[in-house]
């Protein structure tokens, strides 16, 4: 799908506490690229950014993703509209 | 609503009375407040910042509220859960359980409260005296700021075995 296709599917990406803090950001929105279809994939894309991106989503690291407010995992898969956030182990109360 | 997040403290009695008001079945109350402690695993804190996940830590509360009811035979249920930048003395969280006896009560809050800890998405920021701060466990440095007395810096970290670096930095755990 071309980039300024104005129909490309979207979906938006949360980072949250110390995700947020070392990748920089809080939220973006970012069209589904060609041969992302689950969790897993969209994390590989991530990576692929390289630098932090890389060695937060690298493999091994205690990493939660979210989809639509439900826990989810490396198969989940993800489609048009949705919510994905990405955090690390919560600690709560 | 059974289930609030929120920056303002709270006080247990109002919510108390508020959950149990006008049921004389309710034969019994049980209640559990979280503390804010000026330690957490040997560091000494300064303050803390929660954060959260809104919609998802309201509903992902409510599920368990609704869990709870499932397993156990209660009349009401309540949980508060304060989040933004807490010191040590405040109060972070309350769980109310309502029932016609103890046992159902008193097992509802201890399970509301498990879940609270290790599942609901909630962040902790622990900041450190003297302004100091770090990452997670699994990354060993510790990030001081740049002010201050250098020598007291260097005695806290030297304490509290990190490492100093110049930039400021809290760790989330």
């Amino acid at each position: 799908m071309k980039p300024n296709d104005s129909q490309a599917a979207t979906v938006k990406i949360v980072y949250f506490a110390r995700l947020r803090e070392v990748l920089g950001k809080a939220e973006e929105e970012i069209v589904i690229p060609d041969g992302v279809s689950t969790v897993g994939e969209l994390a590989a894309y991530l990576r692929a950014r390289g630098d932090d991106w890389a060695a937060e989503l690298g493999v091994g690291k205690a990493v939660r993703v979210a989809v639509d407010l439900d826990m989810a995992d490396v198969d989940t898969p993800v489609s048009e509209g949705q919510e994905i956030a990405f955090f690390p182990p919560v600690t709560g109360g | 609503m059974p289930v609030r997040i929120q920056n303002e403290d709270f006080d247990v009695s109002t919510e108390i009375a508020a959950l149990r008001e006008g049921n004389p079945k309710v034969g019994a109350v049980a209640s559990f407040v979280g503390i804010v402690r000026d330690l957490n695993e040997g560091d000494a804190v300064a303050s803390l910042t929660l954060e959260h996940y809104p919609g998802m830590t309201e509903r992902s509360v409510e599920k368990i509220v609704a869990e709870a009811r499932d397993r156990w035979d209660i009349y009401d249920a309540l949980v508060i859960h304060r989040v933004g930048v807490l010191e040590p003395l405040d109060q972070i969280v309350l769980v109310v359980v309502s029932s016609a006896h103890r046992g159902e009560s008193f097992k509802a809050c201890e399970f509301l409260m498990d879940y609270l800890k290790t599942r609901a998405p909630f962040w902790k920021r622990n900041r450190h005296p003297m302004g100091a701060a770090g990452w997670t466990p699994e990354q060993v440095t510790m990030r001081l700021p740049s002010a201050g007395p250098e020598h007291r810096r260097v005695t806290w970290a030297r304490r509290n075995h990190c490492q100093l670096l110049p930039t400021q930095k809290a760790n989330w755990n």
